[in-house]
């Protein structure tokens, strides 16, 4: 199962948040009283895995548990449940001193770069102190080398390592933040959202600039967005995450010329492209339902229109169907969707 | 012919301590009964600001230095605080960004929807929530009876932007501006909010003026486009000819680098550098630093706004 080129694998991955608080929020009066615990259930048994040199992008809408997933992954947060592999190391039970070698290998890049460098260091101090972290014994030039050479792949004046954050704007910072991401050179980088919080014509230069560097230092990355257009544009494959589920895996070729799950086919007919005159998106019925209730069955039926009654009682299992597409929905393999 | 609402040479000012900068320089554009516009350009270019000036709702330090904004055939622009309340949420209304942020948490959706009526008009509670429920039916909630009594926290960010749709169409508006309205929702939601909108502006003949980075979504909706940099309209005309023929360099710069315009994997067409903070606009033409077919003129003299073989407004020394 384990091919050599397999960077990531994750089995079944759980991860539920309890967000009852303390036990006077728990108290329930409903059917006499006694103490009612809330989760929400982020992460719903996901499988999938990451193959060297390639983007993965993890796309839904918010609260699909993408960021969860995300952190999971890297160790942020613990599973409840399920295994993650990293180069065929299990990686999800490993102490903090255990998992600091597969943290220089697995780096991320965050959403907002207003947020996530310290406003309070320069710029040399924050990318210095994960090399001094992971090298010890690193010389104080090797350092100032190394800084450098980073700044200068991601397209910012080395001179400008003593200023601090706020002096740069979004687009620069969040250079710095993947300058940050790259200065121990790892192999795997998780990037949640890097281009949300930026205007379109700084995003199209960072985009530029991460396929470049994939293309430099043969990185993988595993890409966190809802932004369709932007996945399509970078992704090898395409994960679609909904209320925590994985409904749909494939090739982002595949996947944009012929979506095979309900949602799939509603969320990519709901981009607005340019020089499109008639909206043509499919509607779909109600809301996204709260993770703390998730629906049974297919978490996806009571906005589907496909949807019929094994639907509503079976959880639908991720099956391989034509070009390798991995789709979990009963309609698809009944063969019930024929538009 | 007059149109509903017309702005002329508006400018815009922030009083600063180290002295005035200009938010907005010059802006003119027109809309009529049942017409939708969209005012595109990246954050900090003047796009909001042109939203709330008209509507007078500049704070200070900021002010409105020159222009005219007519709206049914009267200047507002200078109209005190009391007697543009009869225009602000009565004949146009403002849709803002983030509908967790628009609802007062703390008041039911009915409490602050019958609030904002009678404000506007003398009208009896009962009577109010009939209108209120009348919206929100409009807007395609579903039991509209049951969110009267609802507070915000109990809805979806959908939901609460329809609830605002809703409170902005209490009072018949002529206009409704529309800041970002779908920034903060998923793509799905937005398509949905987006068919309401052009959905009322038919059924209710309302003038629209949508504000939004999203040149995908102006080009679904609307029928004319102003392209906002550094302050200035800088492209205007209808939206078929700038979204395929685009005369200015940064519009096209803009449309190129959304990625699905190109085939996937290639590099995207970039605009170097970035937009001028507004105390620091180049000389000349404010985006001759970033263009590619800069001469001479670009630095020394403005570009003003001509019409172009395609029927297209654009400010460009160079087309």
């Amino acid at each position: 199962m384990n091919t050599d080129n397999t960077i990531l694998r994750v089995n079944n991955v759980v991860k539920h948040f309890d967000i009852s608080g303390g036990w006077l929020d728990q108290l329930s009066f409903k059917g006499g009283p006694h103490l009612e615990k809330t989760t929400v259930k982020a992460v719903n048994d996901i499988s999938l895995f990451v193959k060297k040199g390639e983007t993965l992008s993890v796309v839904g809408e918010s609260g699909c548990g993408k960021s969860t997933l995300a952190r999971v992954i890297l160790g942020l947060y613990p599973p409840n449940s399920g295994e993650i592999y990293y180069d065929g190391q299990r990686i999800d039970q490993l102490s903090h001193e255990q998992m600091l070698p597969f943290r220089k290998k697995m780096q991320m890049i965050f959403q907002d770069p207003y947020a996530s460098l310290n406003p309070r260091k320069t710029v040399s101090q924050t990318l210095e102190e994960p090399l001094r972290f992971h090298n010890p014994n690193m010389k104080s030039d090797a350092i100032k080398a190394k800084i450098d050479e980073v700044m200068s792949q991601v397209g910012v004046d080395p001179a400008w390592i003593t200023r601090y954050p706020h002096e740069f704007s979004g687009g620069q910072r969040q250079r710095i933040s993947i300058a940050r991401a790259l200065i121990l050179d790892p192999e795997f980088i998780v990037a949640d959202e890097p281009v949300s919080a930026l205007d379109v014509s700084i995003q199209a230069q960072i985009l530029n600039l991460l396929m470049k560097l994939a293309e430099q230092r043969g990185l993988t990355y595993l890409f966190i967005t809802h932004d369709l257009s932007v996945v399509q544009h970078i992704s090898t494959r395409v994960a679609v995450l909904y209320l925590g589920t994985l409904c749909e895996l494939s090739s982002a070729k595949d996947m944009y010329a012929n979506p095979l799950h309900p949602y799939t086919k509603a969320l990519l007919s709901a981009i607005p492209q340019v020089g499109e005159k008639e909206a043509k998106h499919i509607k779909l019925k109600g809301e996204v339902p709260t993770p703390v209730n998730l629906p049974s069955g297919c978490v996806f039926h009571a906005r589907c229109v496909h949807a019929d009654n094994r639907c509503t009682k079976e959880v639908p299992q991720l099956k391989e169907h034509e070009n390798k597409a991995f789709v979990a929905c009963h309609a698809v393999e009944e063969g019930r969707l024929t538009d | 012919m007059s149109h509903l609402l017309e702005v002329e040479d508006l400018e815009v000012k922030f009083a600063l301590r180290f002295g005035d900068i200009t938010a907005i320089d010059g802006a003119g554009f027109t809309l009529d009964k049942g017409e939708k516009l969209g005012l595109v350009g990246e954050s900090g270019a003047g796009k909001s600001v042109t939203g709330f000036a008209i509507i007078n709702l500049i704070s200070k330090p900021g002010y409105i230095s020159r222009g005219r904004i007519m709206f049914e055939g009267q200047e507002i622009s200078s109209w005190p605080d009391a007697k543009m309340r009869h225009i602000r949420g009565n004949r146009i209304s403002m849709i803002f960004q983030d509908p967790m942020m628009t609802l007062n948490p703390v008041f039911t959706i009915g409490f602050q929807m019958v609030e904002t009526l009678k404000a506007h008009q003398d009208i009896s509670t009962a009577k109010a929530e009939a209108v209120c429920l009348e919206k929100l039916k409009k807007v395609h909630i579903p039991s509209p009876e049951k969110r009267l009594n609802q507070y915000p926290h109990e809805l979806s960010g959908g939901m609460r932007q329809r609830i605002i749709i809703a409170i902005s169409l209490l009072a018949d508006p002529a206009i409704i501006i529309a800041d970002e309205p779908t920034t903060a929702l998923d793509v799905t939601i937005q398509a949905e909010i987006m068919d309401l909108l052009q959905e009322l502006c038919e059924t209710e003949n309302m003038g629209l003026i949508l504000i939004t980075h999203d040149l995908g979504v102006v080009s679904q909706v609307t029928e004319k486009i102003a392209v906002m940099y550094a302050g200035k309209i800088i492209e205007y005309g209808s939206t078929d000819e700038i979204v395929h023929h685009p005369m200015h360099p940064y519009t096209e710069g803009l449309i190129q680098s959304i990625p699905g315009s190109i085939p996937p994997g290639e590099e995207l067409k970039q605009i170097p550098g970035m937009m001028p903070t507004l105390t620091d606009i180049p000389s000349g033409c404010a985006f001759n630093p970033r263009c590619g077919l800069r001469g001479d003129i670009c630095t020394k003299e403005t570009p003003q706004l001509r019409k172009m073989k395609n029927g297209v407004m654009a400010a460009c020394h160079m087309k």
